[in-house]
């Protein structure tokens, strides 16, 4: 480059080359994560004002928004409910078999909501688990107390995560104060532990409140008529898709307003210290011997509800199926198809978080940040939308795309990139940039050493963000749901057509198929946080 | 390690033989109830049939938004009402290979042909419906009486396809109402007809008008099976209505002659006996011998309104009626 370049076209020339590629590379997914819902708006566009009057005003519509709400508030305090005794048995008390009981807390996350649905609705009506072993018939759990069991059964553990976390981090010697000055321990509780849980257990409720909006496959079955299941329905049944595009929109925007909520509550809180002196250290409060009694029967209680439960279901179904070996092939099959698709996009969802993150932990900028928040989009919108923005995108604007599993694959990247990018962001601010810095010094391009010092040191991070985002496409629903290309039956879609079909023995071996492979995923988050104790 | 990544990538090409297939099929019927006879088509000919399973209406919407693009060969339709609202898509199929189908089971033009028969009945539960007190026309469910124990799957297509006839018999203004009076009785909404019958054994809902066939084989695994069905009592009922599961080959289609190859399977005795000795439907080409059948063509023959099937097209105009009843 001559000196008179240099001079004349300032700041980008300057920046380092590898800079200037990853932020092109960073911008470019963030381009192919927003460009779709452009889409979505112009289809929505299609609908005259007096026709989205009517869409607004209609009182299906107002019916939604109050099903969706009260849907995720159901969730959020059941799931609490569940979550908070745990938190607080497994970190503030002597409890014998607080490492058992932490296991236990965690692993409902390998039962998906659908299955969860299912186990709930294989108990019930005439040939049901209930009236087969027990003799009583029980009616068909639907609606929103069907809904709100299959999802808080699932999703409690993220709330458990977060909270035990906090109750780690949290300074005892605050509590003592307040004890010291008067206050009596119920006082305590409401007044220091929970305003200092607060920030946890929002973290908590962000990720159960955005997956409850965005669930497809419980609220259907369930036959709970929310957002997303009548997205599908307009979408799926009528000629006329603006509806559907609307609710779709609606809904990307109740999303948002989450996020946008959560973010707003946690800004100017001060929950450290400010004078001097140090925390004591963590003290467990002795249980008696009821108290003991009392915890492990509500840990019994959980546990039997959220793992017992679908376990014994399922069993009872699988053991109904009179010819297994005769699926077998058909299970095979769509465990194959499962992993076609799951495993490039664990490949190209590591692939698009490595400059989003290089960026962010190595030329962080406002256009970083920028970038940053772009990637969180396609996690953020919930699936359903997000599928139907690619669906008018591939149709109007990139046909030979449609119904193609590239499509497929690429918009799991982008809607799980957000999971890669965790474990992928940690490890490069645990790497030394030194290391970098000498290999710099000893004549190696940006290139090579990204490629040679970088990419070897923060292998277990990448590896780490692969494996989730494999493990969750490996179950994923909705998206599937209106992206498969002809033929693509995996896992998740067969099982819930079976079930959504009343053939709950048929279903049984995807069901089990499902759960048997997110353990794994549950193995993954329980060997992540060992390492971060 | 290695043998773990080559086992999935050997799994991941075997999951992708699916495009290398010869023919796209569109199929609005069930997989449980037409997979036996692709597979029976393909293992004859050779050709090879890639499946999109989904709803009739859905897939009729979706070959609409697809238009000349659409990757599909076939649709087959699980009644006459989505085959009329794509009948636009669809290339004549020559006279030689429908010949055998009465004039009344194809398009006038022969852009599609009906592959089965099937009758419209009313199933309800033996063990909380006496039958003494069964409606007598399919008018009669909107008494309240039935408040709360309708399975009904809005959805699906032969539903659809019900109300798209009874619009064309009885105008749009009673069938208006008879929807407003069904939605009033707060149905149990269920996905298809399958999933109506287990409402009913399960004891979630007590009747459920669905196609003939859907029962057979709740009872061939258990004979105890409390659910029966009946046709309603009135003559001409539109209750009893006869529709058809058809198909109709793509105009955009590249593969017009192993797509007529398929027709003509559909249509051959072999099929044709399938259809009604494995599924229980009425069969389409006269002389086919009938087996395992509760309801009989004859009976249902005798009851059935007269409906012309290619008047009952308009699948949008039923959506939008559906919906605006609050069902969809």
């Amino acid at each position: 480059m001559s000196l008179s370049t240099t001079i004349t076209t300032p700041g980008l020339w300057r920046m380092p080359r590898a800079r200037v590629i990853f932020s092109a590379l960073g911008l470019m997914i963030g381009g192919l994560m927003v460009l779709p819902l452009i889409w979505l708006v112009m289809r929505a566009a299609q609908a005259d004002m007096a026709q989205v009057i009517d869409i607004f005003t209609r009182p299906r519509t107002l019916q939604l928004l109050v099903n969706t709400g009260l849907l995720v508030i159901c969730t959020l305090a059941l799931a609490t409910v569940m979550a908070l005794p745990l938190a607080w048995l497994v970190s503030r008390t002597d409890l014998p078999g607080r490492r058992l009981i932490n296991i236990l807390a965690v692993i409902p996350l390998a039962v998906p909501g659908y299955v969860m649905a299912y186990a709930l609705i294989g108990l019930s009506g005439n040939f049901g688990f209930m009236n087969q072993v027990f003799g009583v018939t029980i009616p068909r759990l639907q609606g929103l107390t069907g809904a709100t069991l299959a999802l808080s059964l699932y999703t409690f553990p993220y709330i458990y995560l977060n909270l035990r976390a906090a109750f780690a981090g949290l300074d005892q010697s605050l509590e003592e104060a307040a004890r010291a000055l008067g206050a009596t321990p119920r006082e305590v509780f409401f007044r220091v532990t929970l305003p200092h849980l607060m920030p946890a257990l929002m973290a908590g409720w962000l990720v159960v409140g955005l997956y409850v909006i965005g669930d497809f496959g419980a609220v259907a079955l369930m036959r709970y008529e929310v957002f997303s299941y009548a997205i599908y329905l307009q979408y799926s049944a009528m000629f006329d898709r603006v509806y559907a595009a609307w609710l779709a929109l609606m809904l990307i925007a109740i999303a948002l307003s989450v996020v946008w909520w959560e973010s707003r509550l946690r800004e100017g809180a001060h929950y450290a210290r400010t004078g001097s002196g140090t925390g004591t250290g963590r003290r467990r409060l002795p249980l008696p011997l009821l108290g003991q009694v009392t915890g492990w029967a509500f840990t019994g209680l959980v546990v039997l509800a959220s793992v017992g439960l679908p376990i014994a279901v399922l069993s009872f179904w699988m053991v109904r199926l009179d010819d297994l070996p005769a699926v077998l092939p058909a299970l095979l099959r769509a465990f194959s198809q499962s992993l076609s698709v799951a495993v490039p996009s664990a490949l190209m969802a590591a692939a698009m978080a490595l400059p989003v993150a290089v960026l962010a932990v190595r030329y962080p900028s406002p256009l970083s940040t920028f970038i940053n928040r772009l990637a969180f989009i396609g996690y953020a919108v919930p699936a359903l939308a997000f599928a139907l923005a690619f669906v008018f995108f591939s149709l109007n604007a990139a046909r030979f795309l449609y119904q193609t599993q590239i499509l497929l694959v690429t918009v799991y990247a982008l809607s799980f990139l957000a999971l890669a990018l965790g474990p992928i962001r940690s490890a490069l601010y645990q790497a030394r940039p030194s290391v970098e810095e000498a290999a710099r010094a000893l004549g190696h391009g940006p290139f090579s050493v990204f490629a040679r010092v970088t990419l070897p040191t923060i292998r277990p991070g990448v590896i780490a963000g692969m494996v989730l985002v494999f493990v969750i496409a490996m179950k994923e629903l909705p998206i599937a749901f209106l992206l498969a290309p002809t033929g693509f039956r995996p896992l998740s879609i067969t099982m819930f057509s079976r079930t959504s079909e009343g053939m709950l023995m048929e279903a049984a071996p995807y069901a089990a198929a499902i759960m048997a492979f997110s353990a794994l995923f549950v193995g993954v988050i329980l060997r992540h946080d060992k390492k971060g104790e | 390690m290695s043998f773990l990544r080559n086992s999935v990538f050997a799994l991941a090409a075997f999951a992708a033989t699916p495009t290398l297939a010869d023919l796209t099929l569109y199929s609005g019927r069930g997989e449980t109830l037409v997979a036996p006879i692709i597979d029976a088509f393909t293992a004859q000919t050779g050709i090879r049939v890639n499946v999109r399973y989904a709803g009739t209406a859905e897939l009729a919407v979706l070959l609409q938004e697809e238009g000349d693009a659409s990757p599909a060969d076939l649709y087959w339709a699980q009644d006459a009402a989505a085959l009329g609202a794509v009948v636009d898509l669809f290339a004549p199929l020559p006279e030689e290979l429908v010949a055998n189908v009465p004039a009344a089971y194809r398009d006038t033009e022969n852009r599609w042909v009906a592959t089965s028969g099937r009758g419209r009945v009313l199933a309800y539960s033996t063990e909380r419906v006496d039958a003494a007190e069964l409606p007598a026309s399919i008018f009669d469910l909107t008494d309240p009486k039935w408040k709360g124990r309708i399975a009904l799957p809005a959805t699906n297509g032969s539903f659809l396809a019900h109300v798209t006839a009874m619009r064309v018999v009885h105008g749009e203004d009673a069938t208006r109402e008879w929807l407003d009076g069904i939605a009033a009785n707060e149905p149990v909404a269920v996905r298809n007809n399958t999933a109506a019958i287990q409402a009913i054994g399960d004891g979630e809902a007590d009747i459920s008008v669905t196609n003939n066939y859907y029962l057979m084989r709740f009872v061939q695994r258990d004979a105890e099976f409390p659910v029966t069905q009946t046709l309603f009592a009135t003559e001409g009922d539109i209750g009893n209505l006869l529709l058809v599961a058809g198909m109709g080959v793509l105009n955009s289609s590249t593969r017009q002659q192993e797509a007529q190859a398929f027709i003509e399977f559909l249509l051959s005795p072999a099929a044709q006996q399938f259809f009604t000795g494995e599924v229980s439907e009425f069969p389409i080409i006269p002389g086919t011998i009938v087996t395992r059948q509760d309801i009989n063509l004859d009976d249902v023959l005798r009851v059935a309104p007269e409906v012309d099937l290619n008047t009952i097209g308009d699948l949008e105009g039923t959506l939008e009626m559906v919906r605006e009843a609050g069902l969809l």
